[in-house]
């Protein structure tokens, strides 16, 4: 057992600390569109010194980072007050998982505009009946002379106002059971026969949005994995979602902590031993996530494969958010509700973190079927 | 980074559990419970195998391990909920290892790892094996005093698989870590019971079944076997966190320690309560044997001093750590 970074580690720390410090993203602009420049923006930067997608193997224009050197650049990320890469679906699902399932062609074709941010990347899997229970999706492809049609609707499709292209999965074989007859493509967002809508969420914008597919056509070479495939390839992107982000999204929880912490220590609340037991507790949780996550990344690394504490952290991370952000609303008080207040906007944005990649039920029902071995359940 | 026990620790741990589930099956726990005393025989089998002495140096007996071998030791401890003095003992003697003089290490660890020396550990008004102790660790919160002359009262608590009292004496200063160190201790046995507990609820829920399934398939129950785990896993992390730091980062050690201390004390109530809650009826009786858990967590919890003081300490630790924004 040992908790501290090793050498090679403390290296790739203090270098990328260095180049965070040379290179201030400077002000987030408050328009959703100029906000999407300015993290494409960035991503550029970060690119041009390779540090866009330092787990990418070096043949593809990353770093060959280890997991534990992928969470500590996900962590120095989000302690720098830098946002997240533009194309953050295309670094860390799309283009894993085409490195996967990719023809050489693919590769070629697909992965430097990735990298690049010049062609943004969004993903559709959910649909309006189809949210947790994916396998039962509708949105069909069907084969003709010139490639595929595909009509069906997609939803919560984060930056797809933005993206070039769309992880697709559709049904190809009706025929088929559930998870069989699904395939997996790269579908071009440029074209007359994919509306985007986008949905306005309950902190007032847009990150999601609605996919209408009315005709869409995909060529032959654009079906990844294999036809009727779909499943696995999905389950690889699916498998890509919570590794990375996690700590940055860690990092940040820690960075609303600490704030909150602040404001109550120079306003005298700390003394107040009801208020100090619930920010100590929230303490103890935010660093619960974070020893529990490099345990997670241990076993990963020693065995290939997450520990029962594995399934634990995204689950335990939107549960603490939302009752951090809650907290906040309680110490500060009506400050803290007015439009447009830092903190309301935290309060509002929290509610989505149990429902995103995953709802808190669903990973709790993961828990207790894989890691604790308990029936379906009912 | 390596957040795992190294195999050496690893096989402490398969060699611990594979004895105490021969030797040491509740049935086990509930004669010596109901007789009021320690398993004797076990206990002799535990001094033979040098586990009181895993943080002892070797100069004295010990085997000169640290302070993630004995919370590997005290985790199956606990996972077992054995009869015996060893978390007293053992404890008592890895804290007079790191935090005593070389006179205090000398009169005492020799006798504590041969098992001719009894010690009790824990806060005044509630000290583990503190009747009959000959040297007893009494921890507060500014930190330990090792006490050889105790006034000890006998306490009968609602955990008859150990001995408690309410102790008074003087006693001489201990290094300002041992505190933290014994309460990384102790979480350790807490995450222990806290497994124990959950395994018994998953072995019963899938065999229990009304309206013709295993109870297990309805998420009322299975979400309930999920929050466990969360907290058990928890108790984990920050166990194993604060025992790494007693020896590897001391810096760290005090806020590990209330860290570990913390989620133990929740994790001890919670993973327990649950345990009796998910075996219904059965639950509730003295047969099924959940409640020993339940009554050791409690316990632990209270040898602890609650959540509650931790918490607060963290909060300090936080506001601390704002106030100097180069830290960490």
């Amino acid at each position: 057992m040992d908790l501290t970074f090793d050498e090679g580690e403390l290296a790739f720390r203090d270098e990328l600390r260095a180049w965070l410090a040379d290179h201030d993203p400077g002000r987030e602009p408050e328009s959703e569109d100029g906000h999407f420049a300015w993290r494409r923006d960035f991503q550029r930067e970060l690119g041009r010194d390779g540090w866009a997608a330092v787990h990418w193997p070096p043949e593809y224009g990353g770093r060959g980072a280890t997991l534990t050197q992928s969470a500590i650049f996900f962590e120095e990320l989000g302690r720098s007050g830098a946002p997240l890469p533009a194309n953050v679906l295309g670094l860390l699902l799309a283009g894993p998982t085409i490195m996967t399932w990719g023809t050489p062609d693919q590769k070629e074709r697909y992965l430097t505009p990735i990298l690049t941010a010049e062609e943004i990347w969004c993903q559709g899997f959910s649909e309006p009946d189809a949210g947790s229970d994916l396998a039962s999706l509708k949105t069909r492809a069907v084969k003709d002379e010139d490639g595929w049609v595909v009509t069906g609707q997609k939803v919560w499709t984060s930056a797809a106002q933005y993206s070039k292209w769309c992880m697709l999965v559709a049904r190809t074989d009706s025929e088929a059971p559930k998870h069989k007859g699904l395939t997996y493509f790269l579908m071009d967002m440029e074209q007359d026969a994919v509306h985007v809508r986008p949905l306005r969420q309950i902190t007032g914008e847009s990150e999601f949005n609605e996919l209408f597919i009315d005709g869409a056509r995909i060529p032959d070479e654009n079906v990844l994995g294999g036809e009727g495939n779909g499943w696995k390839v999905a389950l690889t992107t699916l498998m890509n979602e919570r590794a990375g982000l996690a700590f940055f999204l860690q990092v940040r929880l820690r960075q609303l902590l600490d704030r909150l912490v602040a404001t109550a220590s120079e306003s005298g609340q700390l003394d107040d031993p009801v208020i100090a037991d619930r920010l100590g507790e929230l303490h103890l949780k935010a660093e619960i996530l974070r020893l529990t996550a490099y345990r997670g990344l241990t076993a990963i690394q020693k065995y290939g494969q997450p520990g029962p504490e594995g399934s634990l952290t995204k689950w335990m991370w939107s549960e603490t958010n939302q009752q951090l952000t809650q907290f906040a609303t309680d110490l500060l008080g009506p400050a803290a509700l007015q439009a447009g207040a830092p903190w309301a906007y935290e309060l509002l944005r929290a509610r989505g973190n149990s429902i995103e990649g995953g709802t808190t039920e669903v990973l709790k029902n993961i828990v207790a079927e894989r890691v604790l071995g308990l029936p379906k359940a009912r | 980074m390596d957040f795992d026990l190294t195999e050496d620790q690893r096989e402490i741990k398969d060699v611990a559990r594979e004895m105490l589930t021969a030797r040491s099956p509740l049935a086990r726990v509930r004669e010596a419970a109901e007789a009021g005393a320690y398993d004797e025989a076990l206990w002799r089998e535990i001094v033979e195998l040098g586990w009181p002495g895993i943080a002892v140096a070797e100069e004295h007996g010990g085997q000169g391990l640290g302070a993630v071998e004995l919370a590997v030791l005290l985790e199956e401890l606990g996972y077992a909920c054995a009869a015996t003095p060893f978390l007293a003992t053992a404890v008592a003697a890895a804290a007079i290892q790191a935090g005593g003089t070389d006179e205090q290490r000398a009169r005492w660890l020799p006798g504590l790892v041969s098992g001719e020396v009894r010690a009790g550990i824990g806060r005044a008004d509630l000290v583990v094996d503190g009747h009959g102790a000959d040297v007893v660790v009494l921890l507060d919160d500014d930190g330990a005093r090792l006490v050889s002359d105790a006034e000890a009262e006998p306490l009968q608590t609602i955990d008859p698989t150990r001995r408690f009292a309410a102790v008074r004496g003087d006693g001489e200063p201990l290094s300002p870590d041992v505190a933290d160190r014994a309460r990384a201790a102790i979480a350790a046995e807490v995450v222990g019971v806290c497994q124990r507990a959950l395994e018994m609820t998953l072995d019963y829920v899938k065999e229990r079944k009304q309206f013709g399934v295993a109870v297990g398939s309805f998420q009322a129950v299975s979400h309930r076997c999920a929050q466990m785990l969360l907290h058990t896993e928890s108790a984990r992390s920050t166990a194993y966190y604060a025992a790494w730091a007693a020896d590897a980062d001391p810096q760290r050690l005090g806020e590990a320690a209330a860290l570990a201390a913390a989620a133990a004390a929740t994790g001890a109530r919670e993973v327990a309560a649950s345990a009796i809650q998910a075996h219904g009826g059965i639950g509730f009786t003295w047969e099924a044997d959940v409640h020993w858990l339940y009554k050791r967590g409690e316990l632990d919890r209270a040898l602890l001093g609650g959540a509650h003081r931790h918490h607060a300490a963290l909060a300090r630790a936080a506001a601390q750590r704002v106030a100097v924004p180069t830290a960490g």
